[in-house]
């Protein structure tokens, strides 16, 4: 509950961006006239940052950007790893064989390093982040997913719909992904947390859009402008605490569901 | 049996470098086909130097032939010259290298011992004191990107209360020897250690919880206490190891995002390591060292996963017998 109340907070927050502070208000020239780091006031409720930007402002469009890539990266993780597992889990012989091969090696590759390289090459925009991250996440969906194919496989049903002639394409979209869709729903609640902490480090390594700022980038720029030394908390703090709240909302939410998809795993 | 279960893991570790290698070359040459137009100044130089840089970084030739000469060269420690520096990108690395092995060494040990404890204890007695403490506790850690801690350390307890540096090695200033050097040195390792440590102890106690719940369910521990034996030994010979079974893979692929955690951890703190190589290596889009870098940290995980996975073959007869 608290994780659902959490999560329309966020939701809220990024919808509602517009009506609480112009985007205009991101650009460089926004904050030429303002005083630079300046604590929060009655204009400024968090303060501004090192070129007098707005934080709240920031803070409200980054809930936006974070959503946004998080989401859309969860999207392409699971239907990579929906596409992959069904296919792994319902093939035999060697295409089930290279299909493990590369879930392995995808899911023991270090995974922020390879997501800087292909950030590096391929850009920064934050679909391209989304599309980065996304397709770096999958391994672990996949290899659940083509666990859960397996066992699916065995059941009757499928096997008398293999008996009675049913088609490959057939068995897997009638039979197969019925059964496996509870675990991809939970698992993709899962996943946008990670997504969203991915996105925040990448953007805090200088891998984000400075003009689209995600909270990672705010931390980001709060680092280089020594906010830290300076004590400037309302410049670090905010962003850093909705990128903690908005992964338990999404963590609590996800193991929820988990419990409510798989009532074997009892109260944890 | 044993031994050609270890032989198969390491040719699985064989084919998974080989396929780094290949996957390495895709990305910095297939999908990044020009990687010249990232040199600094690329616009201004002229023909001959192009032609020279080309040569110098091995990007004549059709595509076949520069793998090939790709492949040889790495095999043979070759990694070209930085970008930035021009020095051999395999310097620059050895040159951080004692540093990140420190910091991430000290810490995964740390996180796992820390971790590990952790989990046992909340799950032997959940919804107990413990358990009601620690497991919101490891959620909130968990849920903490490590830069975010290490930037709350480096304010408060570096810049405000000014308990510890709040950056690099070594004390620049004071010219420190023997033991005094050591405990310099020890000082600027606190707070990325800590940042590291506490960055990731929480996925590792949520993960040893959740197994150490799924191992109580079973029917021998109902058989050890039937026993009569005491509590204590049935969690230390019954219910730990068992438990501790499924957590050595996840411990393995763990360590893969300790190697990410370090790059920020070291961002955070300028401590000169491969991490920060790593944030300079994107600051300068510099392709030779970026590609040397991901090579060195997916060639370090597959090692870590390879010796987690012979290690399990060791400990669970089960492995031995099933496969």
């Amino acid at each position: 509950m608290v994780g659902l109340a959490l999560m329309t907070l966020f939701v809220a927050m990024a919808l509602l961006a517009p009506v609480f502070a112009n985007r205009s208000e991101l650009q460089a020239a926004a904050g030429r006239n303002n005083p630079n780091l300046h604590a929060p006031n009655g204009k400024f409720w968090l303060g501004t940052d090192e070129i007098g930007r707005n934080v709240f402002a920031l803070v409200m469009w980054g809930a936006r950007v974070s959503l946004y890539i998080g989401l859309l990266a969860t999207v392409v993780a699971v239907v990579i790893g929906s596409v992959l597992g069904l296919i792994a889990g319902y093939a035999r012989g060697w295409v089930s064989r290279v299909m493990l091969a590369i879930d392995d090696f995808f899911l023991v590759l270090p995974f922020i390093p390879l997501a800087i390289v292909l950030a590096l090459l391929l850009g920064r925009s934050p679909t391209i982040m989304a599309l980065v991250i996304g397709g770096t996440f999958w391994a672990g969906g996949s290899r659940l997913i083509r666990a859960q194919v397996l066992s699916l496989r065995e059941r009757g049903y499928v096997e008398r719909a293999t008996a009675l002639g049913a088609s490959s394409r057939h068995i897997i979209m009638r039979h197969v992904l019925p059964g496996v869709a509870p675990l991809i729903i939970a698992n993709a609640s899962l996943i946008v947390p990670g997504a969203i902490l991915a996105e925040s480090t990448l953007a805090f390594l200088g891998l984000g859009d400075r003009f689209s700022p995600s909270w990672g980038k705010v931390l980001e720029g709060a680092q280089a402008s020594g906010a830290l030394t300076l004590n400037a908390w309302w410049y670090y703090l905010p962003p850093g605490l909705c990128i903690i709240g908005i992964v338990l909302a999404f963590t609590l939410v996800g193991n929820a569901l988990e419990r409510i998809f798989d009532p074997r795993l009892g109260d944890r | 049996m044993t031994t050609r279960l270890v032989l198969k893991k390491l040719i699985d570790a064989v084919v998974l470098l080989a396929m780094v290698l290949v996957f390495n070359f895709f990305l910095f040459r297939v999908v990044d086909h020009d990687p010249l137009a990232k040199y600094r100044g690329h616009s201004k130089l002229s023909q001959a130097q192009r032609t020279a840089i080309i040569k110098r970084f091995g990007l004549d030739g059709s595509k076949w032939e520069q793998f090939v000469r790709f492949v040889d060269r790495t095999l043979h420690g070759d990694f070209g010259r930085s970008f930035n520096s021009t020095r051999p990108v395999v310097s620059e690395i050895l040159d951080r290298l004692p540093n990140t092995l420190l910091l991430v060494g000290i810490s995964t040990v740390l996180t796992i011992a820390i971790g590990i404890r952790i989990g046992i204890r909340a799950g032997w007695q959940r919804g107990g004191r413990f358990d009601r403490i620690s497991t919101p506790f490891s959620m909130a850690l968990y849920g903490t990107p490590e830069f975010f801690l290490g930037m709350l350390f480096l304010a408060f307890l570096g810049a405000k209360l000014g308990w510890f540096p709040t950056g690099g090695v070594t004390n620049p200033a004071a010219h420190y020897t023997g033991f005094s050097a050591i405990v310099d040195r020890a000082r600027h390792l606190v707070l990325p250690v800590a940042t590291l440590t506490l960055g990731y102890l929480g996925s590792y106690s949520l993960v040893m919880r959740t197994s150490m719940l799924d191992t109580l369910r079973e029917d021998y521990l109902t058989t050890a206490r039937a026993k009569g034996l005491r509590d204590r030994d049935v969690m230390r010979r019954h219910a730990v190891p068992n438990a501790l079974l499924p957590s050595v893979s996840l411990i393995a692929i763990g360590f893969g995002f300790i190697i990410g955690g370090a790059i920020t951890t070291e961002t955070v703190f300028s401590y000169p390591g491969l991490g920060l190589a790593t944030y300079q290596a994107i600051g300068n889009t510099d392709l030779p060292m970026m590609q040397a870098l991901f090579m060195f940290s997916s060639v370090a995980v597959i090692v870590f996963n390879i010796f987690a996975d012979v290690v399990l073959t060791f400990l669970d007869p089960r492995i031995r017998v099933g496969a």
